[in-house]
């Protein structure tokens, strides 16, 4: 993106938000507040009991010196000042900054990935040589933000270490490659791709890499059937994990 | 091991093709990645042992053509179900292409059934060979979301630490075992199996397996030290140097050797920076990059160590340097049993701990008979306690975390995420091996057959981490 065009776009406001909610829940158990299985039977009485499940959001700033390797706001500060000067404003590019557990995650918007990520290894005052893989994870209930990926990056020369994190909807399951810029996510996007679906735009070589190849399907994401069968047992059906009346 | 000649001219065989009329299934169009790889038009010759030089005579008529080995996954020499797609011209590979998922049980899609505590069960069986570092990572991750890292209890940390040293030294062993071996230096496996099963018989004491152990637990870990456990870890540190310096005498100086590791899977700082590589790799580049000193956990801190380096960049490098942390290794396991202090070893919050703890009874290893009695003849509450912990588990607050401890083969990476309940809602392991593996190609391409296995030997994966 060049200077102007971003300086033509107004940098719209990020929606201040307590916590990301990733799902709503309702009742005791997974099967919901109808029962179990079939429907009914569930007697505990908390079948009208709504829940929701939320992750941490947008921290407070400061964010403080973190209890690890962090000075999270110093690394805040390069990197939204690194993007100011290519001219891409880091409220457009950056959704969120999570500062969890003394962890930092920053929640970058899928179409400025490459770029932060650019910055990110190459600004002397960030460099975060070491890519350490794309883990995936998937929240079927939040609708536009199915998808999401976490990327952990480790800076060697700073001794620092932060988390980019990018969503993309189970509709449009595209998100850029990385691997222009850190070539050791090559298998980890494969991964990626094999067990949730996520496509990663620009990778050379977009494969199955743990499935076998004509394998249907990617067994990570939260609506794969697991494929058990009910074990009968004296008479009575017990049912496959993932039916199986438990608690959450 | 098959052999895939294909014919440089594009002169593929039409005979194989399904006749018109049926519609095409699934094997047809994409070929039987299980079949033998003749409907692809090359000549396939299927090698179990026998000489060379019959094959060569079969290729016959015409010599150059570019040959293509299928090498494993069924190859003892390729760690396990490693398979390496190499393409030669002569003796000199001109194109790797590693494949792996062959041995993929879908452990971290398990541990999303199970709960928190029962989660160590599974990732101790990722990388068998490093079984204490994944226990180690998980449950550091799962203490970070439950936010109790600073109640763990010093003597816990303190085994962890030995366990994880004590383990490093058995999978160097067995990196130089395997490594040795693979060259066709027999003696070389034979010590350094023989060293390791020194190890293994301190953790059979210790936590009642060989491997596989779940012995680290969230908060913890499952029971204490066992009577003798401190004498029988002396014994070794008192006779690990002398082991060590018989492989030193095989090996440092010799000429074999030497000869087939030095200048082999050459990978300098700059491929490993690109390709993420960690661990002996890197530090055979001479940069002293360690989880343990950078950036430490379980009180790393505390100890008197080393990081060691080499700047050969080569199989040979990666040698000695395993060497070497081996040394590193034995100094921090004696610190560690001088700062054994007695001690809780699982942290106080009764709703995180185990309930139960353990004993050995008439019938073997189970729960104490105290136990039993409490929660069965004197207090109902701890019935209901017992109950709820060990069926239901404890509840993880929602968020994520990723937890990087230095494993014997690289940087270990655990990224854990909880919705709050009782079962992790995602688990995702960065084994170390899984990413070294991609440096094969960088390794390997441009070198003779006979390297490949060295190199893919000095990397050191172990599939049941890479594939999970």
């Amino acid at each position: 993106m060049s200077g102007e065009e971003a300086a033509v776009e107004k940098p719209q406001p990020l929606a201040v938000q307590e916590a990301e909610i990733v799902a709503v829940r309702k009742g005791m158990f997974p099967s919901g507040g109808a029962g179990f299985r079939s429907g009914g039977g569930d007697t505990s009485g908390y079948g009208r009991l709504e829940r929701r499940i939320e992750l941490p959001g947008q921290s407070p700033r400061p964010y403080g010196p973190g209890d690890s390797y962090g000075a999270f706001d110093e690394i805040e500060n390069e990197l939204f000042g690194a993007l100011d000067e290519q001219g891409l404003a880091p409220e457009l590019a950056i959704e969120r900054v999570v500062v969890h557990r003394g962890q930092i995650t920053f929640q970058v918007r899928r179409e400025h990935l490459v770029q932060v990520a650019r910055t990110l290894r190459d600004d002397p005052a960030l460099r975060f040589e070491l890519c350490l893989g794309v883990s995936g994870v998937h929240f079927p209930y939040e609708t536009g933000r199915e998808l999401h990926v976490l990327v952990p990056l480790m800076s060697i020369t700073h001794n620092r270490r932060i988390h980019l994190e990018t969503t993309c909807p189970d509709s449009d399951p595209h998100m850029p490659s990385l691997y222009s810029v850190y070539p050791a996510v090559d298998w980890h996007e494969r991964e990626t791709w094999d067990m949730f679906g996520i496509v990663f735009d620009g990778h050379p070589s977009l494969t199955r890499i743990l499935m076998p190849d004509d394998w249907p399907g990617h067994p990570q994401r939260k609506d794969y059937p697991l494929g058990g069968i009910p074990v009968e047992f004296k008479g009575a059906q017990i049912p496959a994990p993932d039916q199986r009346r438990s608690y959450q | 091991m098959t052999i895939h000649a294909e014919r440089a001219a594009g002169d593929m065989s039409d005979a194989s093709k399904p006749d018109a009329g049926a519609p095409p299934t699934t094997e047809e169009l994409h070929g039987d990645p299980y079949g033998s790889g003749d409907e692809h038009g090359g000549r396939v010759f299927t090698v179990n042992g026998g000489d060379w030089d019959e094959i060569a005579e079969s290729l016959g008529e015409a010599p150059e053509e570019r040959i293509v080995v299928n090498m494993g996954p069924q190859h003892p020499s390729t760690h396990g179900v490693l398979r390496l797609i190499l393409e030669l011209e002569g003796e000199t590979v001109t194109e790797t292409r590693v494949g792996i998922g062959y041995l993929h049980t879908g452990i971290e899609k398990n541990l999303e059934y199970r709960n928190w505590t029962q989660g160590t069960t599974f990732v101790t069986r990722m990388d068998y060979l490093t079984p204490f570092f994944q226990e180690a990572a998980y449950c550091l991750a799962v203490e970070k979301l439950l936010d109790i890292e600073e109640q763990v209890p010093d003597r816990a940390s303190v085994v962890r630490v030995m366990l994880m040293e004590l383990n490093r030294i058995s999978s160097h062993l067995v990196a130089i075992a395997t490594g040795g071996m693979e060259m066709g230096a027999l003696s070389v496996m034979i010590f350094g199996f023989r060293e390791r099963e020194l190890v293994l018989d301190i953790f059979e004491m210790i936590t009642g397996l060989r491997m596989n152990h779940a012995y680290i637990r969230p908060g913890g870990l499952a029971q204490d030290l066992p009577p003798g456990a401190v004498d029988k870890v002396r014994e070794f540190l008192a006779l690990m140097p002398k082991r060590m310096k018989d492989i030193a005498a095989l090996c440092n100086e010799n000429a074999i050797f030497k000869g087939r590791t030095e200048g082999v899977g050459h990978l300098d700082l700059t491929g490993c920076m690109a390709l993420g590589i960690t661990g002996p790799i890197l530090r055979s580049t001479g940069l002293p990059h360690d989880l343990r000193k950078a950036q430490p956990y379980c009180g790393y801190e505390n100890y008197d160590f080393e990081v060691c380096t080499w700047d050969t960049s080569d199989a040979y490098g990666r040698y000695r340097l395993r060497m070497d942390e081996i040394a590193e290794s034995l100094k921090i396991v004696e610190q560690c049993l001088d700062k054994l202090k007695p001690g809780p070893v699982m942290v106080e919050d009764k709703k995180i701990a185990w309930p139960a703890q353990l004993a050995l009874g008439g019938d073997g290893m189970g729960n104490s008979l105290d136990h039993i009695r409490h929660i069965m003849g004197e207090s109902m509450e701890a019935l209901i306690h017992h109950f709820k912990l060990v069926t239901e588990g404890f509840h993880v607050p929602p968020g994520q975390a990723y937890v990087a401890v230095e494993s014997a083969k690289g940087e270990l990476g655990c990224h854990v995420v909880s919705d709050g309940g009782t079962r992790p809602y995602r688990v995702h392991f960065r084994d170390p091996s899984f990413n070294n593996l991609q440096a094969t190609a960088a390794m390997c391409e441009g070198s003779m057959v006979a390297d490949v296995i060295v190199a893919v030997a000095s990397i050191d994966p172990v599939m049941g981490g890479v594939d999970r």
